[in-house]
């Protein structure tokens, strides 16, 4: 049944009792064309797009856990593509543009909303950064506006720009936003069983068949089947699937922590990052403060970070807007994030034949989204990535290509 | 919030340390004379296992001194913490 | 009429001290000793504020930490605090509180209105519209927005204080209730450290409200000395009004402790919530259970309470909130709360949805004159903003119908009771892993996995008689546990009127409707969850227990799901007709209670964010005038503005001051690292891309360092002090990182070689100066031979400067002969006064960093973060003459053959000079392919620094440029985002002095 405004109604006076399930739990069959492993938004989403660009029809998503369960439903829901590189830019912008249709073309609200981003800039130095990364996007047809002092304390009414490290200015990219996480999963998984596409909960894979350097099938908790391609998509556990299929990737899988505050009234209406004072914060629909920092250095599985992480996270909250000093934090979780070298991710093929993988987004994977599946599903379908992705092989950890976000914004002199 | 066992001053609250990852990867003593791919392997690629890892530690608000750390992934338990040089610890499979 | 409801006798308010405050701008008077959930009570109020998706009426629902009803904006301007739970403020004289959610008044609120439209409202009805057309989701969202929110947040500083701690203890005991003090009696008599907290102002718990006998003898009188053995204990700290909040690894806890939240006057002195970090050797969880609500159709009116908070209001606080009083229960315990109610006044009708009756209870009813309906159950209620009539029904429960006549009570207070839940929140928090116990219907602590006990209600024991000894022996054995002695064990006898007994639990009670069908059953209050909306999340899906809560919001308001958790599950169970514990249940996320922001950051706000680092220089800096510029936590001096100019006026002064004369700069900032022992130039030698090996005693030489990708990192000069030692220097934000480096290298990698590393960044004060007359200058003021045969460039003299001993380096940033003088820095600001004193002849000029930038960019020296950024090898520097060829390895060396490092069209660094001579190119702006109308353009490169040049008259830029040594006197464009395009010719990056003569002099 389509999502409109006329079906809500219509279904208010059958009390809501006719609404289909968004997705269905079908059994596992005994084979499958392609099997995305991980049914995040990324695997979801390349689900999706193999689908329905181009037409794969005996796909099935393997989920361990409930769709949408791992760093889809746990991050601080941030979109934007404001990158230095050529290359990131090329690629989150591809995810930019994806998102702003994306309600339509799901048929569900993601609530995609552009309410712009600010990149604060609290030195000499962070000025010269945003300025060379503004200056990038622009010329990139990215949209980006350098701000004074005195524009970003116009705009953001309550900030403090005279702290211990006063904000001299800000990056904005008004096309930036958030949406809402756990839509993207649901929406997708729900346009993708439309498709055709089999979404298995409850299905841990627990190994990988190969054979002649070739993937054959997949042992998973619900069986083992055959397969024709795989595509590893397995966020917070890469390093896990890889070894099954006998490689090893260059990520460590670290705690990230982030936190919503109790709801309150509109107080805060744009998303607000600063590196320097580290923060980033902004406000939910449903009024709380949704606010991330950084990642704890040590590797761990356990969805759990230190507490000292959350400390880290106030006291610059509270340095960039006092006002939220007397606010309370409601609820803090962790999330297992796969950081790479150059804080890219890594997309494309494996050592392993018609087995390709789609990982490493460290703290950045939610707004990468849609441009993350579709690239990935094209380069499951013809075997070999489109020029979006190709920057993002494994092999750039050899040749030395690295796409090194981190390197480009950290150093200080 | 771990507590580790500095092998030089004793069980410190974890905010005194530093991670710096995976421990026992030796520099190659021959650099020159590896693959463009064995020299990426040494810099890049990591065991990241879901269990057991062996990793580094500094105890920067104390002796400031380096040591290794054997510790559990899932359950953030630490095994065991040893001096620089010591030799690896088995992993016991009970 | 005030404090109507207010019982004649009873309670333990001080009615001597009576205490004003306003709610809703109206005034009211309450008692010492009240809650503001008490106080209002007292006074009839019972409407409180509108939920938060329906805008429905809601009044106080209990009264503790799980309120989800009463919730408010507390206090004033800077001061106020939205999401207050009523039923936990203390009142105190001048109190203000207001409704939320609300407009224009919660008696009349336009929002209320969702209420009737809630059929089109049901959960997640968002997903399924305001789709189209995409750009009107921003419109959209606004009146979400809008609507949804709780209070308001303040909208000035804070004008408090938060205090954090660290404590240390043997045991900590979280939970103040009998279960609690008893575990801190057993353990406090074996002699160990306890710590005790409570969330309340007094300690008790549950039994501060009820009637209990111990050895036959009345139980408070005995709880009360209970209490005072404990206070008397010098090795037991009772904190109260102090909610533990997390619950993180190796038993480290968090609790929050309010300070002065209950007082009338803002203390000056005392800080308004204190913070504790606490770790314990072992903890004793014993913070109780909630009661469970009972889930009906409307159900959620105001005067419909929990049963025990209606035993609190009236035995606490002597408080009756209605007169004409229903007790809906499926269990005997909460007869206790009817029996109290009779006899304090009220008429009192049960409804039981168990048929059987306990002889003895029902002996008593009648004896009281309380009706009991049994195997009834509430059907629906009725009242606008406060529920005055109930439908009650009898129940088949055998064939899940109602059966026979519909019946009404008149009534004007439901008491309602559907079971006990164990607060599982901190143990869930500590991994504990929790079972479903078919017995009492609910979730226990199963699996423990930190050093811990859990006991009383909170594992899952009602029965007081037991909870007594165990928890006083569970106090003993922890102490035992940690090698204290034993003590001995006490038997008490406890005793309530009524026992705890099984409940069952009811996800809800059939309605006149069926629960799908528009009747509103809540099972979330706050988020206004109902049955029904569990019921869709499961028809359309979202089975998981994950899916359910995030679909319909449920347990995701500020109280966390304390009241309603466990009844969504036990409604999913039903659905699915699947065992509760197949069901599951979400993680218990910290904090247990929503917890100040500005408590979690302490001190750590304003000056104190993060420490300021100042040269010994600064004070100097700051009486003339310096504009100060923050790199990394340093303040380093960015230009002296002198009278009225502007940075350009002033850097131009002082550029032309250190050109013609003679400058001086503050670089104590430099980082600077001691390196001794015989392998320290072995070591360089494999630090640095260059060769030091033959570097002399008493020279200096400038050195790169790369990291193992390659990439240059750091730079900086490192000179030769004696046989095996040296003093290195390196950027000022790079000190620590490059420290770490050096460390990381000796310690893990190269430990047989003998270096030893020490930071001196702090030791010595630098003076950098420079200029054609520093030679001039600095000889009257030392008696190091400053002649050029005896002291050329690049060497490094000891001696005294100024009649203090120093350490003088002749090296140059500027390009000018330059000495830096390094003194011990607490001889910094003496040297410098003298310095500027003694150069008044020479004009001496103090220059900042901004004219030390553009010096250096005149003679093309870079700046490792600003030209360099992390991505760029010393080739591309165009500094291959600074890489050894001949050293078989150094660290970074076997990453510059890489294929991608190789390649030839990377970005390389050049000169650009402006062809109109005048345009300053932004230091971040783009050397384009082609100059286009629109973006899209192709980039070839950045402008890394540029700056107009005072000393050539016109501006000079450095970029990096693909392919850029092969470009040298090419034309480039750079486009501004001002549409201007500037054109450019691409030179080598040494734009004054090329032969370098100036610094040799």
């Amino acid at each position: 049944m389509k999502y409109s405004l006329y079906n809500l109604v219509k279904n208010s006076f059958s009390y809501h009792e006719n609404w289909e399930k968004a997705w269905s739990s079908p059994d596992l069959k005994p084979e499958y064309d392609v099997v995305i492993v991980g049914g995040g938004g990324h695997g979801l989403g390349t689900a999706y797009y193999l689908a329905k660009e181009f037409g794969v029809k005996n796909i099935a998503v393997l989920e361990k856990g409930w769709i949408g369960g791992g760093n889809t439903g746990r991050n601080t829901t941030i979109i934007r593509s404001n990158y230095l590189w050529d290359e990131s830019a090329a690629l989150y912008n591809h995810a930019v543009n994806l998102w702003e249709g994306l309600s339509s073309e799901l048929n569900f609200n993601v609530m995609f909303s552009q309410r712009g981003l600010f990149h604060l800039a609290h030195s000499v130095h962070d000025m010269q950064e945003i300025t060379r990364r503004g200056y990038s996007n622009y010329l990139n047809g990215i949209d980006a506006e350098i701000l004074n002092q005195d524009q970003v304390a116009k705009k953001i009414p309550h900030i403090n720009v005279n702290g211990r490290y006063p904000v001299l200015g800000a990056l904005l990219q008004r096309r930036a936003g958030t949406a809402r996480h756990d839509a993207v999963a649901w929406g997708y998984a729900r346009a993708a069983e439309n498709l055709g596409v089999d979404i298995i909960q409850n299905c841990e894979v627990k190994g990988i068949d190969i054979s002649n350097g070739k993937v054959v099938g997949l042992q998973t908790t619900k069986g083992s089947i055959k397969v024709d391609k795989v595509g590893l998509v397995p966020a917070g556990h890469s390093s896990v699937l890889a070894n099954m299929a006998g490689f090893s990737l260059p990520i460590n899988s670290v705690p990230l922590q982030a936190l919503v505050s109790e709801p309150v009234k509109p107080i805060l209406d744009c998303v607000i990052m600063s590196n320097s004072v580290h923060v980033y914060v902004s406000q939910s629909d449903k009024g709380e403060l949704v606010v991330g920092a950084g990642s704890d250095a040590y590797n761990s599985y356990s969805q759990r970070g230190s507490f000292d992480m959350i400390e880290h996270m106030m006291a610059p909250l509270v340095e960039l807007f006092p006002i939220f000093s007397r606010l309370k934090m409601l609820r803090s979780w962790g999330g297992i994030v796969d950081v790479t070298p150059d804080r890219s991710p890594i997309i494309g093929k494996t050592p392993v034949k018609d087995l390709f993988i789609n990982c490493g987004w460290g703290t950045g994977g939610f707004k990468a989204t849609p441009g993350s599946a579709h690239v990935f599903a094209e380069t499951v379908f013809r075997g070999e990535p489109n020029d979006i992705a190709a920057p993002f092989s494994l092999e750039r950890h050899f040749s030395g290509a690295l796409v090194d976000e981190a390197a480009a914004a950290a150093v200080a002199h | 919030m771990f507590i580790i066992n500095c092998p030089y001053c004793g069980e410190r609250d974890q905010t005194e340390f530093t991670c710096h990852g995976e421990a026992h990867i030796a520099r190659p003593d021959n650099p020159s004379e590896i693959s463009d791919e064995e020299w990426g392997r040494y810099l890049f690629f990591r065991e990241n296992p879901k269990g057991t890892h062996f990793e580094r530690w500094t105890h920067d608000h104390g002796c400031r001194r380096w040591f290794n750390v054997m510790r559990d992934t899932v359950t953030d338990q630490i095994i065991k913490t040893y001096k620089m040089g010591e030799a690896k610890p088995e992993i016991s499979n009970e | 009429m005030s404090n109507q409801n207010r019982t004649i006798y009873g309670g333990k308010v001080n009615r001597e001290k009576p205490i004003n405050f306003v709610f809703n701008g109206k005034s009211y008077i309450g008692y010492q000793g009240d809650t503001l959930a008490s106080a209002l009570l007292a006074n009839d109020v019972h409407l409180i504020g509108r939920s938060f998706k329906y805008h429905r009426a809601r009044g106080i629902l209990t009264a503790g930490s799980e309120e989800p009803n009463a919730i408010v904006q507390l206090g004033l301007g800077a001061r106020t605090e939205p999401n207050i739970r009523a039923t936990e403020v203390e009142l105190y004289e001048g109190l203000e509180a207001s409704s939320q959610n609300c407009w224009p008044s919660v008696n009349f609120d336009i929002g209320a209105m969702n209420n009737f439209l809630s059929r089109i409202f049901p959960a997640g009805f968002y997903y399924k519209t305001f789709k189209w057309p995409p750009s009107m989701w921003l419109f959209y969202e606004h009146f979400i927005r809008k609507a949804a929110g709780l209070g308001q947040s303040p909208t000035a500083k804070n004008p408090d204080r938060y205090e954090q701690k660290f404590y240390y203890t043997d045991i900590t005991i979280v939970g103040g209730g009998i279960s609690g003090l008893l575990a801190a009696l057993g353990a406090g008599r074996s002699g160990c450290k306890v710590l005790l907290i409570d969330e309340n102002p007094e300690l008790g718990g549950y039994l501060l409200d009820y009637n209990f006998s111990i050895n036959e003898k009345d139980g408070k009188k005995w709880l009360k000395k209970i209490i005072e053995e404990l206070n008397g204990l010098a090795n037991v700290t009772i904190l109260k009004r102090t909610t533990a909040m997390g619950y993180y690894d190796y038993n480290y806890l968090t609790a929050l402790e309010k300070v002065t939240n209950h007082h009338a006057e803002f203390s000056s002195t005392l800080p308004r919530e204190r913070y504790w970090r606490i770790r314990s050797k072992k903890v004793i969880l014993a913070q109780g259970a909630f009661e469970r609500p009972l889930v009906f159709a409307d159900n959620d009116r105001p005067g419909i309470m929990m049963a025990s908070a209606g035993q609190k209001y009236l035995s606490r606080y002597g408080v009756l909130p209605g007169k004409s009083v229903v007790l809906f229960t499926n269990n005997d315990h909460a007869y206790l709360t009817a029996f109290e109610f009779v006899e304090k006044g009220a008429k009192v009708t049960v409804v039981d949805t168990r048929d059987l009756l306990n002889a003895r209870i029902s002996e008593k009813c009648k004896s009281l004159n309380i009706t009991v309906f049994k195997s009834y159950s509430v059907i629906k209620t009725y009242g606008d903003k406060k529920v005055n009539r109930i439908e009650i029904q009898q129940v088949d429960k055998n064939q899940n119908k109602l059966t026979g006549e519909v019946e009404n009570i008149h009534t004007d207070c439901v008491l309602m009771s559907g079971g006990w839940n164990p607060a599982v929140q901190l143990f869930s928090q500590s991994r504990g892993k929790l079972k479903y116990d078919l017995k009492i219907n609910t979730f226990v602590p199963d699996k423990i996995i930190e050093n811990q006990k859990i006991i009383g209600s909170n594992n899952g024991q009602f029965n007081l008689q037991e909870n007594l000894n165990e928890s006083f022996e569970a106090g003993i054995a922890a102490a035992n546990e940690l090698n204290f002695n034993s003590v001995e064990k006490v038997n008490w006898t406890g005793k309530e009127e009524i026992e705890f007994t099984h409940s069952d639990i009811e996800p809800y009670m059939l309605g006149k409707k069926k629960v799908t069908k528009g009747s509103k059953h809540f099972i979330d209050f706050q988020n206004d969850v109902t049955a029904a909306d569990i019921f869709l999340a499961q028809r359309e899906g979202y089975i998981s227990v994950e899916h359910t809560k995030r679909y319909t919001t449920t347990g995701m308001g500020t109280d966390q799901g304390k009241t309603s958790n466990v009844n969504a599950l036990a409604l999913m169970s039903h659905i699915h007709n699947k065992p509760v514990d197949e069901i599951g249940h979400t993680t218990f996320r910290p904090p247990y209670a929503p917890q100040t922001i500005g408590a979690i950051a302490g001190r750590s706000v304003d000056k104190l964010f993060d420490p300021e680092r100042k040269t010994s220089m600064h004070e100097w800096h700051v009486e003339n005038k310096a504009v100060f510029e923050d790199v990394g936590q340093w303040k380093r001096p960015y230009y002296f503005p002198q009278n009225k100019e502007d940075i350009h006026q002033a850097v131009k002064r002082e550029c032309l001051a250190v050109r013609n004369s003679l400058g001086i700069l503050d670089a104590s900032t430099l980082g600077k690292i001691d390196l001794q022992g015989p392998d320290t130039a072995k070591f360089l030698n494999m630090i640095y891309t260059n060769a030091w090996s033959k570097l002399e005693i008493g020279s200096c030489r400038y050195g790169l360092m790369c990291n193992e990708h390659g990439m240059i990192f750091d730079d900086g000069v490192t000179s030769r002090l004696g046989e095996n030692h040296y003093h290195m220097t390196t950027t000022t934000g790079g000190a620590a990182r490059v420290m770490s480096w050096l460390e990381e290298f000796l310690q893990t990698e190269w430990l047989d070689m003998k270096v030893f590393c020490t930071s001196v960044t702090e030791q010595w004060a630098v003076l950098s100066i420079s200029g054609p007359n520093s030679r001039e200058f600095l000889k009257d003021l030392t008696n190091i031979d400053l002649s050029k045969e005896n002291f050329p460039f690049m060497k490094f003299r000891e001696g005294e400067v100024c009649g203090v001993k120093a350490r003088v380096f002749r090296i140059s940033f500027t390009g000018e002969l330059s000495y830096e003088v390094n003194v011990p820095a607490r001889y910094g600001r003496y040297v410098w006064e003298k310095f500027m004193e003694h150069g008044k002849k020479y004009n001496i000029t103090p220059y900042g960093t901004e004219t030390m930038h553009v010096l250096r960019a005149e003679k093309g020296f870079i700046i490792v973060g600003q030209d360099t950024d992390g991505s760029v090898t010393p080739s591309d520097m165009n500094m291959d003459w600074i890489v050894s060829k001949k050293k078989e390895d150094f660290l970074g060396k076997r990453s510059f053959t890489r294929s991608d490092t190789v390649r030839h069209d990377r970005k390389k660094f050049v000169g650009l000079l402006v062809n109109d001579k005048k345009t300053i190119l932004p230091e971040g702006s783009h050397i384009v392919e082609k100059a286009l109308k629109q973006p899209p353009m192709k980039m070839l490169g950045h402008v890394t620094s540029s700056y107009y040049s005072p000393t050539l008259g016109y501006p000079i830029a450095l970029a990096m440029l693909k392919d850029g040594f092969s470009k040298m006197g090419e034309q480039v464009v750079v486009p501004l985002m001002n549409g201007k395009i500037i054109e450019a010719t691409v030179t080598d990056t040494i734009f004054y002095d090329k032969e370098g003569k100036k610094n040799n002099e």
